[in-house]
């Protein structure tokens, strides 16, 4: 089957595609966005994290068929036209929060909304938003401190704004 | 030429001010950038036009005789392009890390539950699938040798290799074993010496690595015959090594570039599917791409060696350790992995970082029907400190006398001897550690008036709102070896190259070292830049087409290979100075490298390196050996085998809800000894993210066997640490250099995955009351509904 949406902004359109396939597969295989990472494809780790019409879900979830005409925004997304890191990317970066980085697309993107939704999480909020994204190279620590960077830039940003 | 000085310089204490981004700074990874924009190219990313899909058929059986292989139904399938079996294995048919007695794929028998059998390429991995389905086998399924009373009974029943077979230095079903006596061994006379003896069972279960980028990789067939294989690996040239017999290549003609890694932890020591993707290549003439899923990479790589141990310990009225006595049993499956080894710092380290003056300890690793177990993080010396740590708080509590002080009043130091009679040459500051661990501030006490049921053992699930919920503390400390041991030469290579780019002058540093997230990149090129006093350091791609860089595991890279980074830059740097000397005649015998210049203590900045090289590029190799090791002793274990020894301290605090069995770690500390930092931020991500292993060992992480039969290859089954799960982790970072040890540093990685499980479960039994002596402690444990 033919399946076309909206990429990070751009229309995509995949070809051939088995109905059978997970977007994330569609993404990494078919469109040349592999920011998005398989590292379990039952939706239990969360690497896979996408926006699909504004919500965060785990693309390796979601059949290929149920984007048609949606839209849907990757890690690849995250960061502005000329290539400048969102706030999030930059926090993980200065951190310390990037290790192996296999789990830190699906978790920028999980932190993204988490600040959209609420600026200033506190730690516990912070722990449950992020309990569906596994890490095993951090032990979360600096990728705490990452969200707690992000959320004061955001914040020192609304006020200057 | 006479000598000249730049005129209009800063002071020369300005010039040779260290870069910030030189060694014990904290410079971002080069590769964050890109990680952060998903741009970051992982060995499952590869692709290539045309490219196949490979997968592979895995047994369903433990242990079974594999009586015909029908292949015809599969190859018939549109869109597949081959299916092969180890009939059509061009070279030889084995391959392991140590012990050449695996087979690339299956002949006429198999030995565990997912072993590969045969290999499929198609147009797509949905055709594979449906491929491999379509693979006839026909077994003869036969009792699995699984328990060690069926091991160590081969004739009643059976072996898993055939004597006739057996390439192992072992016998029976015995892979590797090693024994060791200290002092005057374990005798009824020594016995007779403490005032009280504590003997326990205790066992450890079969941990996973659980790295989140699954096995992968890219074989791209070349023109001259050979294979380009992109992939994710923890050493390349072993790879090579072992894969060339296999595939009837000479080494050269097998190349290897690191693709992106998804951490490691140990289960990328062995192969997975790079002979695999390499045969489909060279037999399609296309290139070949192997994902795993997750529950295949369950079954396409060792764990860590499941463990049964008895621990006798003897010790005075006043706390002073008389003896110690110890068997472990580690279950190895089916294939030899890196048992041997794991089987060395078992027995080796077994008794832990005390000073013990009678010891015996027999370690052996089994040959089963049960899955391959090898590498990870810590190996060997993991699984002993969760009994011999067990042990001093038992004893602690039969004499009397505070578990902290006990482990102080015996903790080994600087200058005194291990059990193989190595003595340990650097600073050991076993009891400093405990004690920083033991000062360290306490978290709050539940507050049962402002609860957070996120906070509490059942966390979301709101099984709890503060009944039933008890507070424990416990301590712990662990030692690790450094690099490889027992006379093996882990040597690194490095190649370093100084030139002008653009006007300034750029240092590039090429080694075959694994990047697998520990940070190796960053700090070769903060090396670079301590060496060569430039700003600018480009990290060349990791290949074959430099020396071996040795594993990266054992805690060994920025030791080993960072090493050869320092050799290499400083040989770079004396080149580059006797240039200046032959061009100018400088007669300084202190002459160095900084801000990008030629710099002398008596005569100030001399010339700028970009003057200096020109359009000239400096470009050298040199390898970096650790000192020489050698074997223990087969029967005593005397040797001094070991490169550096390396400690961490823990304190655990937990909160338990014992009536439902659940726990939630409240906090976990840890002190280190590192040597030298590096990198602090990265030291302390490598100490978090070890404690937080050690966390899912203690109460979660477990492989489930029965019968030799995996029932849990997914994360929906075997539970890693989540977020939620993970406590704050504080860290106190002590430097004490080893004077062997490049700039004095100490490797980090595993002390704290050896010496964090211990004390998360001594915390749960002071909640308790319950024995725990086996890990990962379970609800069941500890509601004693077992």
């Amino acid at each position: 089957m033919r399946v076309t949406f909206t990429a990070n902004g751009k229309p995509v359109e995949a070809d051939d595609v088995w109905e059978g396939e997970s977007l994330l597969y569609v993404l990494r295989e078919r469109v040349g966005l592999p920011g998005s990472k398989n590292a379990c494809e039952q939706g239990e780790c969360g690497s896979c994290t996408v926006y699909l019409d504004g919500t965060p879900v785990c693309s390796c979830l979601v059949a290929a068929g149920q984007v048609q005409g949606r839209e849907v925004r990757t890690v690849e997304g995250l960061a502005d036209e000329n290539g400048e890191l969102g706030l999030v990317q930059q926090a993980f970066v200065d951190a310390g929060a990037v290790q192996c980085g296999f789990c830190t697309p699906g978790l920028l993107v999980q932190t993204d909304a988490l600040l959209d939704n609420d600026a200033q999480p506190s730690d516990t909020d912070i722990r449950e938003a992020l309990s569906g994204n596994l890490c095993r190279c951090t032990g979360y620590e600096k990728i705490m401190d990452a969200v707690r960077l992000a959320s004061a830039r955001k914040c020192a940003k609304a006020a200057s704004e | 030429m006479s000598t000249r000085t730049i005129q209009g310089q800063k002071n020369l204490q300005d010039i040779r001010q260290a870069s910030k981004d030189g060694i014990g700074g904290s410079p971002l990874r080069p590769d964050g950038t890109l990680k952060v924009k998903g741009e970051f190219a992982y060995s499952s990313d590869m692709w290539h036009e045309d490219m196949l899909w490979g997968m592979a058929l895995r047994s369903p059986h433990p242990r079974a005789n594999i009586l015909s292989v029908d292949i015809s139904e599969a190859l018939k399938l549109p869109g597949v392009y081959a299916v092969l079996t180890h009939d059509d294995i061009p070279g030889s048919k084995f391959y392991g890390l140590e012990i050449q007695d695996q087979p690339a794929l299956a002949i006429d028998k198999v030995r565990y539950h997912g072993e590969a059998i045969a290999i499929v390429a198609a147009d797509h991995p949905e055709t594979a699938r449906r491929a491999v389905k379509k693979i006839k086998v026909e077994y003869e399924v036969l009792t699995p040798i699984v328990t060690e009373e069926q091991c160590l009974n081969p004739e009643v029943h059976g072996y898993v290799h055939e004597p006739h077979e057996y390439k192992s230095h072992g016998h029976g079903n015995i892979c590797h074993s090693q024994k060791l006596v200290h002092g005057g061994g374990v005798t009824d006379e020594i016995r007779a010496l403490a005032d009280v003896i504590v003997k326990s069972d205790y066992e450890v279960g079969m941990q996973d690595q659980a790295f989140l980028g699954p096995e992968s990789g890219l074989a791209v067939p070349a023109e001259d015959g050979g294979i380009d294989l992109y992939v994710a690996t923890q050493w390349l040239h072993v790879d090579r090594q072992q894969m060339a017999p296999v595939l009837g290549l000479p080494e050269e003609k097998v190349r290897l570039t690191l693709a992106g890694v998804g951490g490691a932890f140990g289960g990328r020591e062995d192969l997975s599917m790079q002979i695999h993707a390499s045969l489909l290549a060279q037999r399609t003439g296309k290139p070949v791409k192997i994902v795993y899923a997750r529950d295949e990479s369950f079954f396409g790589h060792v764990h860590r060696h499941p463990a049964k141990m008895t621990y006798e310990h003897g010790v005075t009225r006043d706390g002073k350790l008389v003896f110690a006595d110890a068997r472990i049993v580690l279950d190895g499956g089916a294939y030899a992995s890196a048992s041997p080894a794991v089987v060395g710092n078992a027995a080796s380290l077994g008794h832990g970082p005390y000073n013990i003056p009678n010891v015996r300890m027999e370690a052996i690793a089994l040959y089963s029907n049960n899955p391959s177990c090898g590498a990870m993080r810590g190996f060997g010396a993991v699984q002993a400190a969760f009994a011999y740590e067990s042990q001093m708080d038992k004893l602690a509590a039969a004499i009397g006398m505070d578990p902290v002080e006990l482990r102080q009043l015996n903790a080994m130091s600087e200058g005194d001897s291990m059990p193989t009679g190595q003595v340990i040459d650097s600073p050991a500051p076993v009891a400093e550690l405990l004690q920083r661990v033991k000062d360290m501030p306490l978290p709050p006490p539940l507050d049962l008036e402002n609860l957070d049921v996120r906070t509490l053992p059942g966390a979301l699930s709101n099984t709890s709102h503060g009944e039933g919920i008890v507070r424990g503390i416990g301590y712990s400390v662990g030692i690790k070896n450094v690099g490889f041991s027992e006379g093996f030469d882990d040597y690194s290579t490095a190649r370093v190259r100084l030139e002008v780019i653009g006007g300034e002058p750029v240092a590039m540093v090429h080694t075959a070292m694994a990047e697998v997230g520990q940070g190796g990149v960053t700090v070769h090129a903060q090396i670079a830049r301590t060496e060569l006093g430039v700003e600018q350091v480009t990290i060349h791609p990791a290949n074959t087409e430099v020396g071996s860089a040795g594993s990266t595991s054992a805690s060994r890279q920025t030791y080993m290979t960072g090493g050869a980074v320092k050799l290499a830059a400083e040989a770079v740097k004396q080149a580059v100075i006797e240039k200046g000397r032959r061009r100018y005649g400088w007669t300084q015998n202190d002459l160095t490298l900084a801000g990008g210049k030629v710099v002398s203590e008596s005569a100030g900045a001399l010339i700028p390196l970009v003057d200096l090289l020109g359009d000239e590029a400096i470009d050298l190799t040199r390898e970096h050996h650790h000192r020489p090791t050698v074997p223990f002793d087969k029967e005593t274990g005397q040797g001094f085998g070991h490169v550096q020894y390396t400690f961490c301290a823990n304190r655990a605090v937990v909160d338990v809800d014992v009536e439902l069995g659940l726990v939630k770690v409240v906090e976990l500390t840890a002190a280190q000894d590192v040597g030298k930092a590096l990198n602090p931020l990265s030291v302390i991500g490598q100490i978090q993210g070890g404690c937080t292993q050690a966390l899912g060992l203690a109460v979660m992480e477990e492989i489930i066997v029965r019968d030799g039969k995996v029932r849990n290859a997914s994360f929906t089954d075997y539970l890693i640490p989540t977020i939620l799960d993970t406590p704050p982790i504080p860290v106190d970072v002590l430097e004490l250099p080893d004077p062997n040890a490049p700039y004095g540093l100490r490797g980090v990685g595993e002390a704290p995955t050896v010496s964090a499980t211990p004390c998360i479960v001594a915390a749960i039994r002071q909640a308790t009351g319950k024995a725990l002596n086996r890990i990962p402690v379970r609800p069941e444990h500890i509601t004693g509904t077992l």
